[in-house]
C-alpha cells in the first residue's frame, strides 16, 4: 500500500515537472499581456536541444541550461511579431509550433545520421538524494528528480517576484493597462520581450525535463501536447503560479492514476484510465473554477496614443 | 513674450502632424508660475495632443519647450517627472484591480535593496501627502471599488508623489457632480496657493471663469488667445473657441405633452457584483416629452439602462411600454415593442467598427425582409436604405456607405447611430451620453434631433452626466442618486443648485412637477 | 505609390508574400545545413508535379485539411479559436467507422448516412465546447484542448475492442466497400473500364494506382458553401458581427450566446466532414491505433490562418500544405535533406501571415505619403 502510495508520489512529481516549467512560461508571457500559444513548439526545441548537449557533452546541466536557451531563441520570434511587428499573437504562436518541432527535427536528423530520435544520453538529470543504494522500495520511490525541487523552487520565486517585488507590479500593470505604465514611464516593450523571452526559456526547460529526465532521448513525440496541456494550466490556474502549479500537479497526479492503476487489479482498460486527467480537468471546471479572467489587456497588441 | 523663469512652462512653435492631420499648427504657450492657466477648446482642437507634448508621451514635429526659463528636452514621461511636470489624464492611467496604494508607487517603487516592496513605507509617504493636502482617499481599496472622484484624487496623489510643481488637468470635471468640481477647484487654489502651477484642459466655460487665472484659447490645431477669464464673458470665450457665435442655449418650443407611454414602476436591478445599483425606481414618460435623468456616474444610471434593453436582469418592478411588461425578456423584444437606444459607448455597444457604414444600418434589422429574403442578404435593398439614412441625417462623408464604420469621426458615428435607431421609428426613444466627445456643431445637431422626436409625439429619456445638458434640453427633470430618484422637477421650475445638492444625495423636499 | 498600396492591402498580397518569405527562410536553413536549396526545392516540386498520380496524392491529402481549414476559419470569423478541431475530426472518424462497419447499407444510402452521421458527431464535440462556454463561462481553449486528448484515448479504445479489432494489426477493420467515396471503384476493375483506361495513360496511372475520390469535390463545394453564407446570408452576418463586436451585437437584439453555440456546432461538423472523407476516401478506409495526433485537425489551424481566414482561400492554402506535405518525403529521399524543412517552411509562412497587419498598415503610409507628395 505504501509502496503504491510513494509511487504515486513520485510519477505525479516526475510527470508533472514539464507541464509546470511550461505553465510558469505562459503565466509569464500572459500576465505581461502577451498570448503564448507557442510553449509546445518551445517545449519540443527545448528538448532536443537538452538532449543533443547532455549527449555530446556527458553533462546534463550543460543540456538543461541549452533546453532554455533553445526555447528562449524561439520565444524571440513570437516577442518581435507580437510586441514590434504588433501582430495576430495567436496565429504566431500557431506558427512556432510548426516551427519548433521543424527545427529540432531537422537538427536531429543533422547530428544524429538522418535519425529523427537521438541518441539515448548516459547522464540523466539525478534524483534529489542521488543514487541511493537500497533494495526498499518506499524511499526509492521518494527519491524524487530534481526537476520536482527546481518546479517548485521556480514556482515559489516567480510567486515572489509577481507579487512582492516592485518587477512583478510592473509586470502586471503592463498586463492589466499598459497605458497606464507607459504613462509612468515604465517601458512596455522592455517588459514584454522581458516576459516572452523568459516564457519561451522556462518552456525550453520543461521539454529538457522530458527528455533529459522521464525518457532520456529525444523523440518525435516526446513532445506531443504537454504544451497544450501547460496553457490549460494557466487557464484553469487562473494566471497565477500556485493555481498553474496546482493545475498541473493534479494532472500529474491523474497521469500517474492511470499507471498505477493500469497496473493492478482494477481491470480498467488503460485507454480510458489514460482519458482520466481530461475528464477530470472538466469536471474539475465545471464545479469549482467557472469564469476565468484573463489579464485585461491580455492579447492585444499595446499602441501609443491608440484611442 | 520673452523666455524667463517668471513662467513655470513656456512653449514656442509647437508642431505636430499624424499622418496627413496637421494637429498643432506653431501653437505656443506661457504659463506662469503659481497660477492656474486653462486651455480651451472643442474636442479635437489639438489642447491634449499639446499637453501629452509637453508630458512627452508624444513627440513634437517641430518647436521648443521651456521649463523655468531654460530649453529643455522631454523624450518621455520619465523626463517630465524629472523636470517636475505631472499630468492628470481624462480617461484614468489606474489598473482596475490593483490598491491605491499601488497604483500611486508604480514605476516609482518603495523597496529594499534587492527590489521587493516593502508596501508598510510606501503607505505611509502615501498618506503622508493625502494629509499634507487635505484629501479624501481609501489607501487600501481597489481602483474598480471606488468612486469616480476619488479615482481622481489618486490620480493628483499619483502626480504629488512624484513631487511635481507643474500639474497638468486633463478635462477633470467631466464626471463631477457640481458640489465635487467646487471641491477640485479649491483643490486647485490650494495648490496653486502653495507655488504649484495648475495648467487645466477644458471646454467649460464656467469652471474657467471660476478658476483661472488666465485661458488660452486652441482652435483646430492654431492658438486663437490668451485672455482673463475674469474680465471676458462666457459667450467671447465660446465664440473664440467655436470661431462664430454660438447660441448657448437650446431652442424649442414648450412641451405638449399627451398620454403616458413608457412606465417603470419600483425596479430593483443589481450590478455586475450583486450590489442593488437600481433601487425601487419608478417613473413615467409621456408622448411627445423629453424626460432626462441627471445624476453623477455610477448611481444607477447603466443599471437602470440595461435592465430597459433587458441586457441585465430586473430583480423585481415591471417596466412597461405601451401597457405591455417588457422586463426579463430579450434585447430582441425590446426593440420589437418600439424602444429604440442611442448606447452612451457608440464604440463598444452602438456600431460594428468593422462593418461597414451600410452593413452597421440594418443591425437590428437585417434577418426580415426587405433586407433578407429566405434567409439571403438582399444587397440592393440595403444599399437604398443605408443611403437614404446616409443622406437624411447628413452622415459624413456621403459616399461611407461601403466604408468600415471606424473610418468615420466620432460625430458622424454617433449620426449613423441616431439614423439608425430614429429610422426605427420607435415610441421611446433613450439616449444616453449623446453628445459625448462631440463637438458644438456635433452636440447642437443631435440636441435639435431629440427636440425634433419630442415634437413628432415621441417620447425620448435622456441621460447624461453633463447637468447642462440635462437643464437645456428636457422638458422634465428627474435625479438620480444611489440607484433612486430623489426628485422630478419641470424645466422651468428645475434651478441647478437644488438639483446638484440632490446629485450629491443632500435631502429636499422632493418637488414632483 | 497609391497602385502599390492597393495591391499591397489586398489579402492575397499577404499570403504570397508570405509564402516566398518561407521559401527564402528554408533556402537560409538548407544552405547553412550544407544541402543545396534549388535541389531541395525541385524535389519539392517535382514531388507534387512530376507524375499524374502525385498530383491526384495531393488532391487527396488536401481534401481533408482543406475542410479542418474551413472549420478553423469559421469559428475564427466569429472570434471563436477552435483548436478542437483535431478532436472533431477523430470523433466523426469513429463515428464513421463503427457505423460503417456494422451498416449493410447500399452505397446510395450508406454514403450519405456516414457523411451525416460524421458531420453530427464532429457537430456535437465541437457544440460541447460552445455549450461549456455558454453555460459555465468556462474557456474553449482548456475544453477544446481537453476534449481533443479524450477523443484520442476514445479512439484508441474502441479500435482496440475485440468486436471491431482486426486481427494481426494495429487498426479495425475497414468500413463496407459501399461507404466508399472512390471515383468508380468498380469499373475502373472491370474489362470495360480497363480496356477504356489503357488508351489514357494518365487516367490509368491516376485511378489505379491512388485513392482518387470525391473528397476534393466535396471540400471545394463546403468551400464555396460556407463562403456564401458567411458572406451572404442573414446568419453569417450575425455571426460576424458578434466575431467582430459582442457588445454592439447584444445590443442589436443578437443572442450572443445562442450565435457562439452554432458556430461551434458549425465548425465541428466541418472538421467531422473531415473525419468523413479521410476514412471514406482512402485506403486503409479505418481507424488505427495512434501513437499520436495525426494532426489533420492542427494542420487545419495553419490553412485557416495562410487563407487569412478567407474560406474560398482555404482551397488553395489546403493544396498548398498538402502539396508540401506530400512532396516534402521526396526532398528526404532524392536530396538527403530532412523532410522536416517543409514543417519550418510551414511555420514560418504562417508567422509571417501573423505579421500580414503590418503590411496594411505599409500601405497605408505609403498610400498617406503619396497623398502628402502631392499636396
Amino acid at each position: 500500500m505504501l509502496n503504491n502510495l510513494t509511487l504515486l508520489i513520485s510519477i505525479t512529481f516526475m510527470y508533472s515537472a514539464p507541464l509546470i516549467f511550461g505553465a510558469l512560461g505562459g503565466v509569464t508571457s500572459e500576465r505581461a499581456g502577451v498570448v503564448n500559444i507557442g510553449i509546445e513548439g518551445m517545449m519540443n526545441i527545448g528538448a532536443f536541444a537538452g538532449t543533443a548537449v547532455c549527449y555530446f557533452t556527458g553533462n546534463p546541466w550543460l543540456g538543461f541550461l541549452a533546453a532554455g536557451l533553445a526555447g528562449g531563441l524561439l520565444a524571440l520570434l513570437h516577442a518581435v511579431a507580437a510586441v514590434t511587428c504588433r501582430a495576430d499573437q495567436t496565429i504566431s504562436g500557431i506558427a512556432l509550433n510548426l516551427i519548433g518541432p521543424g527545427f529540432a527535427l531537422f537538427f536531429c536528423r543533422m547530428f544524429f545520421e538522418g535519425a529523427t530520435m537521438s541518441k539515448p544520453i548516459a547522464n540523466k538529470l539525478p534524483k534529489i538524494f542521488g543514487n541511493l543504494a537500497t533494495q526498499n522500495a518506499v524511499a526509492k520511490n521518494l527519491n524524487l528528480d530534481i526537476t520536482a525541487v527546481l518546479a517548485v523552487a521556480l514556482t515559489v520565486l516567480l510567486w515572489f517576484v509577481l507579487y512582492k517585488t516592485k518587477w512583478g507590479l510592473r509586470i502586471r500593470s503592463v498586463g492589466e493597462h499598459p497605458a497606464a505604465a507607459d504613462s509612468l514611464g515604465i517601458s512596455v516593450t522592455r517588459v514584454r520581450y522581458l516576459c516572452v523571452l523568459l516564457s519561451g526559456v522556462f518552456a525550453g526547460f520543461g521539454g529538457s525535463c522530458m527528455t533529459l529526465d522521464i525518457i532520456t532521448q529525444y523523440t518525435p513525440t516526446a513532445i506531443s501536447g504537454q504544451g497544450f496541456i501547460a496553457l490549460a494550466a494557466v487557464i484553469f490556474g487562473k494566471w497565477t503560479p500556485q493555481g498553474a502549479y496546482g493545475a498541473c500537479l493534479l494532472f500529474g497526479f491523474a497521469q500517474a492514476l492511470t499507471v498505477v492503476l493500469g497496473g493492478g487489479k482494477f481491470a480498467v482498460p488503460s485507454e480510458i484510465l489514460a482519458m482520466l486527467p481530461y475528464v477530470l480537468t472538466i469536471l474539475v471546471l465545471i464545479l469549482f473554477v467557472g469564469r476565468a479572467v484573463a489579464p485585461k489587456e491580455d492579447g492585444i497588441p499595446y499602441e501609443k496614443g491608440a484611442r | 513674450m520673452q523666455i524667463s523663469d517668471k513662467y513655470a512652462v513656456q512653449m514656442r512653435g509647437i508642431v505636430k502632424t499624424f499622418g496627413s492631420l496637421r494637429a498643432l499648427d506653431h501653437v505656443d504657450l506661457d504659463v506662469r508660475k503659481g497660477t492656474i492657466h486653462a486651455l480651451l477648446g472643442e474636442n479635437g482642437a489639438g489642447k491634449s495632443t499639446l499637453m501629452n507634448i509637453l508630458y512627452g508621451l508624444y513627440q513634437a514635429d517641430g518647436g521648443e519647450i521651456y521649463r523655468n526659463g531654460k530649453r529643455v528636452r522631454i523624450k518621455g514621461p520619465n523626463d517630465a517627472i524629472r523636470l517636475g511636470i505631472g499630468m492628470v489624464h481624462q480617461h484614468f492611467m489606474l489598473v482596475e484591480n490593483f490598491t491605491v496604494t499601488e497604483n500611486v508607487i508604480l514605476g516609482r517603487e518603495v523597496t529594499n535593496s534587492l527590489g521587493v516592496l516593502d508596501m508598510k513605507r510606501a503607505r505611509e509617504d502615501v498618506r503622508r501627502i493625502v494629509e499634507k493636502y487635505g484629501f479624501q482617499v481609501d489607501l487600501d481599496a481597489k481602483i474598480e471599488d471606488i468612486s469616480v472622484g476619488m479615482q481622481q484624487r489618486v490620480e493628483i496623489l499619483k502626480a504629488l508623489y512624484r513631487g511635481v510643481d507643474v500639474l497638468i488637468l486633463d478635462e477633470p470635471t467631466a464626471v463631477l457632480t457640481p458640489q465635487e468640481t467646487n471641491d477640485l477647484i479649491g483643490i486647485m487654489r490650494n495648490l496653486a496657493a502653495g507655488g504649484k502651477t495648475i495648467i487645466l484642459i477644458t471646454h467649460k466655460l464656467k469652471e474657467i471663469k471660476q478658476s483661472s487665472d488666465a485661458c488660452t484659447i486652441i482652435r483646430r490645431g492654431k492658438l486663437i488667445d490668451t485672455v482673463n477669464p475674469q474680465t471676458v464673458d462666457e459667450e467671447t470665450l465660446a465664440a473664440k473657441m467655436v470661431g462664430h457665435p454660438v447660441r448657448l442655449v437650446v431652442e424649442k418650443t414648450p412641451a405638449q405633452p399627451k398620454d403616458a407611454v413608457f412606465e417603470i414602476d419600483r425596479l430593483s436591478v443589481r450590478d455586475k457584483r450583486g450590489l442593488p445599483a437600481v433601487k425601487d425606481l419608478s417613473l413615467k414618460i409621456h408622448r411627445g416629452e423629453i424626460f432626462g435623468i441627471a445624476g453623477v456616474d455610477g448611481n444607477g444610471q447603466n443599471e437602470l439602462v440595461e435592465a430597459i434593453t433587458c441586457l441585465a436582469r430586473a430583480e423585481s418592478g415591471t417596466i412597461k411600454i405601451n401597457g405591455e411588461e417588457i422586463q426579463n425578456t430579450t434585447p430582441q423584444n425590446v426593440i420589437r415593442h418600439k424602444i429604440s437606444t442611442i448606447p452612451s459607448d457608440r464604440q463598444r455597444h452602438g456600431l460594428v467598427l468593422d462593418f461597414s457604414c451600410e452593413q452597421n444600418t440594418i443591425l437590428e434589422k437585417y434577418r426580415s425582409g426587405p433586407f433578407s429574403r429566405r434567409g439571403v442578404l438582399q444587397n440592393g435593398k440595403i444599399a437604398a436604405y443605408a443611403e437614404k439614412l446616409i443622406r437624411e441625417y447628413d452622415v459624413r462623408p456621403s459616399t461611407c456607405a461601403l466604408q468600415p464604420a471606424r473610418s468615420l469621426s466620432g460625430g458622424n458615428q454617433q449620426k449613423l447611430i441616431i439614423a439608425r435607431e430614429i429610422s426605427n421609428e420607435p415610441d421611446l426613444l433613450i439616449a444616453v451620453q449623446p453628445t459625448r466627445g462631440l463637438d458644438v456643431g456635433a452636440i447642437e445637431y443631435v440636441h435639435k434631433m431629440l427636440v425634433h422626436e419630442r415634437d413628432a409625439g415621441k417620447a425620448v429619456l435622456l441621460i447624461s452626466l453633463e447637468l447642462d445638458e440635462v437643464l437645456s434640453v428636457s422638458d422634465t427633470i428627474a435625479v438620480l442618486y444611489g440607484g433612486s430618484i430623489l426628485g422630478t422637477f419641470r424645466q422651468d421650475q428645475a434651478d441647478e443648485k437644488t438639483i446638484g445638492l440632490l446629485m450629491a444625495g443632500g435631502k429636499q423636499h422632493a418637488v414632483n412637477g | 505609390m497609391r497602385l502599390t498600396a492597393k495591391i499591397l492591402k489586398k489579402p492575397i498580397t499577404s499570403a504570397l508574400i508570405a509564402i516566398v518569405c518561407g521559401f527564402l527562410v528554408a533556402a537560409v536553413v538548407l544552405a547553412a545545413a550544407g544541402y543545396n536549396p534549388w535541389q531541395a526545392f525541385g524535389a519539392l516540386f517535382s514531388g507534387m508535379f512530376a507524375r499524374p498520380k502525385y498530383i491526384s496524392n495531393v488532391l487527396i491529402k488536401a481534401a481533408p485539411i482543406i475542410l479542418t481549414g474551413l472549420s478553423v476559419a469559421f469559428a475564427y470569423k466569429t472570434s471563436l479559436f477552435n483548436i478542437g478541431a483535431e478532436g472533431q475530426y477523430i470523433v466523426s472518424a469513429i463515428v464513421v467507422t463503427l457505423l460503417g462497419i456494422r451498416l449493410n447499407l447500399p452505397a446510395p444510402l450508406l454514403i450519405p448516412v456516414l457523411l451525416a452521421a460524421g458531420m453530427l458527431a464532429g457537430g456535437v464535440w465541437g457544440g460541447l465546447v460552445g455549450l461549456l462556454k455558454a453555460k459555465y463561462g468556462i474557456h474553449e481553449v482548456i475544453t477544446s484542448i481537453m476534449l481533443n486528448w479524450i477523443a484520442f484515448y476514445l479512439s484508441n479504445y474502441i479500435v482496440n475492442l475485440p468486436a471491431f479489432h482486426q486481427p494481426d494489426s494495429t487498426g479495425t477493420y475497414p468500413i463496407r466497400e459501399s461507404g466508399y467515396i472512390m471515383l468508380l471503384p468498380n469499373w475502373k476493375r472491370s474489362p470495360q473500364g480497363m480496356a477504356a483506361l489503357s488508351r489514357i495513360p494518365w487516367l490509368r496511372e491516376v485511378m489505379m494506382r491512388t485513392d482518387v475520390n470525391f473528397g476534393i469535390l466535396i471540400a471545394v463545394f463546403m468551400a464555396v458553401l460556407v463562403g456564401f453564407v458567411l458572406y451572404r446570408t442573414a446568419k453569417g452576418f450575425e455571426l460576424r458581427a458578434v466575431g467582430f463586436n459582442r457588445d454592439a451585437a447584444q445590443f442589436a437584439g443578437i443572442d450572443v450566446g445562442r450565435s457562439l453555440l452554432e458556430s461551434m456546432l458549425i465548425s465541428g461538423a466541418l472538421s467531422g466532414l473531415a473525419g468523413c472523407v479521410a476514412i471514406m476516401g482512402a485506403a486503409p478506409h479505418n481507424i488505427s491505433t495512434l501513437a499520436a495526433f495525426e494532426n489533420n485537425g492542427f494542420n487545419g489551424l495553419s490553412v485557416a490562418f495562410i487563407a487569412g481566414g478567407s474560406p474560398v482561400g482555404c482551397i488553395f492554402a489546403g493544396l498548398l500544405f498538402g502539396g508540401f506535405l506530400y512532396g516534402g518525403q521526396t526532398v528526404q529521399a532524392d536530396v538527403g535533406a530532412p523532410s522536416e524543412i517543409i514543417n519550418i517552411m510551414m511555420g514560418t509562412i504562417v508567422f509571417f501571415m501573423a505579421l500580414s497587419k503590418l503590411i496594411s498598415t505599409l500601405a497605408d503610409r505609403l498610400a498617406k505619403g503619396s497623398a502628402l507628395h502631392a499636396e
